[in-house]
């Protein structure tokens, strides 16, 4: 570790949260439905919206009528990607003539990209057609994003609301969140994309005849169009295999400090536009904190354990003050490689610009870890915010357990039915996670996709399942995961790791709107404070140690003591 | 419930023709206007041919040329089908391939200590950079093979050397495609093109 890498870290993270005060205001403007600095340009278009589709903003939905409407919507989203995905190779703007995707290939893709997964169990160069990058991936990774910002913005309102039917309209806040946020930041960081190097083009290859007389195909497409909302709304799904460690995705290191803020400032800017739509700012600092401070320990491990090298490395005469490289680019080298890690897994993300397959068994436990832990550091966009206040709901009644009162959060009393509904919430992860890993962990059709031996496989599959049902989308690349088996588990993951979720989440809204919101008294239990940024640091750390830390001894931190014992597999 | 269906089906079409085609067609369109080199995947050319991308690597095995990392892109700096090698690091495929590398690398160059770059592969397989150690690494073959002084063959790797973003992005670097253009057009090489180090490893399959 050195200073200059660790000042990199911070003045990423600083230029982060300095954009996201500013638009988590604009945000809270733009979903209490008022006119905003954009109202002139994307007003009009907004209400042609509405109007072609019969979507009346006035016309709120109680929690359940929202949440059928994001199913419906998100349903429609899957089949169309579906069809586009099989059927790509009779369909126009393919230039290089590629065949329509296998129907395990064409689920498993689809599911991925309407669940904000975007996990790849293909090389998108080698795939995917021109049409289906744009009008199939493009699309999902906008309407995803904006489906989760939505739901967020409900399970806000849940809170800021007093005895309220309704949590608002699903249609219009995904089209607020879509017009508004999304896309003006997506054109605007897209083209600087372009400037630093990153093709958009209709064109499908350049081929070249290198220095030494070599052929080499270039692939081109429209990439900055598909990278920008790809990392604005934490898809992470890459136009390249090698996603955002491919050069033309990701240039240079002003491009990636570029990538890493626009992953992190959407998600960022919804913890400050939920302190001013609640109406108290502290609320939203406190939660910040709690997941800065959980994140920059993840970072500080990932780059520690990066640094140290393997004993393997060392033995072939590499320096060892220069880290393990396997897996790195050059221009990134160990620091940015070690907080773009953490960075995409604290969220939802998943581009990675190194190959963590690569990385120190600890270094590579570190993004697993980030994802058991629910991706709420500080998460998706939407996604990330709704379920760290799943996680307050239960920090409030481990305390009000410990002070024998009926726990209030935000001025509402959280009873048996959110307890409830939260633990639901809470258990999909490790289901999704163990149950899957362990029907791959003996099914010889499962094992056959591994690419490494010994604990490192184990971590592979560990890896894919809780990429799958934490939304993620990054992986240990070694597995071949474009098999029937892996790509029908994988998907049907994904799809419980979303929707299972939501649901219940969505139904705690639908109880804490209709509660009457009660002024803080002398017995509340402040959540503003260092005491409760503790507790919540606590009961993340807790409750993601005492679901997966055994899993966790058999793989990465096994393949740690074996490493450091000089043994390979 | 219908109104909903309804609303979810018009919505759909709605955004994609909007955020699938509008979108990154206009977007192709400013950026093709504006900065049509980078659109086009800033290509090089010599003598109005082209010859690579400036940002993509290139296999180099001659003497006189810098030569790249070892790259598990296809064949080797495949820029079609980028990848790493995924190769754990316990994984003793990993560990013979260093071994024999490092020690080739050791005798080749007299080295005791390599830098951590030299014989590792990247994560995307086209890595165009390698670091100032390696680089430095490899200036008494070039010279010897080009005819050209140390100082000479030092200069033009400096030329062709960026340091970090504002002085904290990223890490110092050497453009190897440029690198070996500037060394084509000094000095065409004396000695008879010689593999010293491999360039394309077996990525598993993906």
């Amino acid at each position: 570790m050195t200073l200059v890498g660790w000042l990199q870290i911070l003045v990423i993270l600083a230029a982060v949260v300095a954009f996201a005060v500013p638009l988590g205001a604009y945000m809270s403007k733009v979903f209490a439905g008022e006119r905003t600095i954009l109202a002139p340009v994307l007003g009009p278009v907004e209400r042609g919206v509405h109007r072609l589709a019969g979507v009346d903003p006035a016309r709120e939905q109680t929690w359940l009528g929202y949440t059928l409407g994001m199913l419906a919507f998100n349903a429609g989203g899957f089949l169309l990607l579906y069809l586009l995905l099989r059927l790509q190779g009779v369909l126009p703007l393919n230039p290089q003539g590629f065949p329509g995707l296998s129907p395990h290939l064409a689920f498993n893709t689809a599911v991925s990209f309407v669940t904000n997964t975007n996990w790849q169990s293909y090389g998108g160069e080698t795939t995917m057609s021109h049409l289906s990058q744009m009008a199939g991936l493009t699309v999902q990774n906008f309407l995803s994003a904006a489906t989760g910002m939505a739901l967020a913005v409900a399970l806000v309102r849940a809170f800021a609301r007093s005895a309220a039917p309704t949590v608002g309209n699903f249609f219009a806040d995904m089209i607020r969140a879509t017009l508004y946020v999304l896309l003006p930041l997506a054109i605007v960081t897209g083209l600087w994309q372009v400037a630093m190097g990153t093709p958009q083009t209709l064109d499908a290859s350049v081929s070249v005849e290198t220095l030494e007389g070599g052929e080499q195909t270039l692939a081109l497409g429209p990439v900055a169009s598909q990278l920008a909302i790809k990392q604005l709304g934490t898809n992470g799904g890459g136009f390249f295999n090698a996603n955002s460690a491919h050069p033309f995705e990701n240039p240079s290191p002003l491009s990636n400090a570029l990538t890493i803020w626009q992953m992190l400032v959407v998600s960022t800017a919804l913890v400050f536009a939920f302190g001013r739509l609640i109406g108290d700012k502290r609320q939203a600092r406190a939660i910040l904190a709690t997941m800065g401070l959980l994140l920059l320990a993840g970072i500080g491990l990932c780059y520690w354990a990066e640094s140290a090298g393997t004993p393997v490395l060392a033995a072939a005469g590499l320096d060892p003050a220069g880290g393990n490289m396997e897996g790195k680019e050059v221009r990134f080298g160990l620091a940015a490689s070690a907080l773009f890690a953490a960075v995409t897994t604290g969220l939802s993300d998943g581009a990675v610009n190194a190959m963590h397959g690569s990385f120190t068994p600890i270094g590579g436990m570190v993004p697993m870890v980030l994802m058991m832990l629910g991706e709420i550091l500080p998460g998706g966009v939407g996604s990330g915010l709704y379920g760290i206040l799943v996680i307050a709901v239960v920090a409030v009644f481990v305390a009000g357990l410990m002070v024998g009162r009926t726990p209030e959060y935000l001025g509402k009393k959280i009873e048996a039915k959110e307890m409830k509904m939260a633990v639901l919430a809470i258990l999909i992860l490790p289901t999704a996670i163990l149950g899957f890993s362990a029907l791959s962990a003996v099914l010889p059709v499962a094992l056959s996709g591994l690419g490494n031996a010994g604990p490192h496989g184990l971590s592979e599959i560990y890896y894919a399942y809780t990429s799958a049902a934490g939304n993620n989308g990054s992986a240990f690349g070694g597995l071949s995961a474009n098999a029937p088996w892996w790509n029908t588990t994988l998907g049907l993951a994904m799809l419980l790791g979303r929707f299972a979720y939501i649901v219940p989440m969505m139904a705690i809204a639908g109880s804490l709107v209709a509660k009457t919101r009660l002024a803080p008294s002398a017995g509340t239990f402040p959540t503003h404070g260092p005491l409760f940024v503790g507790l919540l640091a606590g009961i993340i750390l807790v409750l993601g140690g005492l679901q997966f830390f055994p899993a966790l001894a058999l793989g990465p931190i096994a393949e740690q003591v074996q490493m450091l014992a000089g043994k390979t597999f | 419930m219908l109104s909903q269906l309804r609303a979810a089906a018009t919505l759909l079409g709605i955004l994609t023709l909007v955020l699938g085609l509008l979108y990154p067609l206009a977007m192709t369109a400013v950026a093709g206007a504006l900065w049509p080199a980078q659109a086009g995947g800033s290509i090089v050319t010599r003598e109005g041919r082209p010859v690579g991308s400036a940002l993509i690597g290139q296999s180099f095995a001659q003497a006189g040329h810098l030569q790249p990392r070892p790259s598990a892109a296809g064949e080797g700096y495949d820029a079609s089908a980028s990848s790493g090698t995924n190769l754990a690091p316990t994984s003793a495929k990993l560990a013979e391939r260093l071994a024999a590398d490092g020690a080739a690398l050791k005798t080749a160059t007299g080295a005791a200590i390599l830098p951590a770059d030299a014989i590792t592969t990247s994560g995307s397989g086209l890595d165009p950079h390698v670091s100032p150690a390696y680089a430095e690494l490899q200036v008494p073959r070039i010279a010897q093979a080009r005819g050209l002084s140390l100082e000479e063959v030092r200069r033009l790797i400096e030329a062709n050397t960026a340091g970090r973003t504002l002085g904290i992005l990223g890490e110092p670097r050497v453009d190897v495609l440029a690198v070996n253009l500037d060394l084509d057009a000094l000095a065409p090489p004396v000695a008879a093109p010689d593999v010293s180090t491999p360039t394309a490893w077996a990525a598993p399959p993906n």
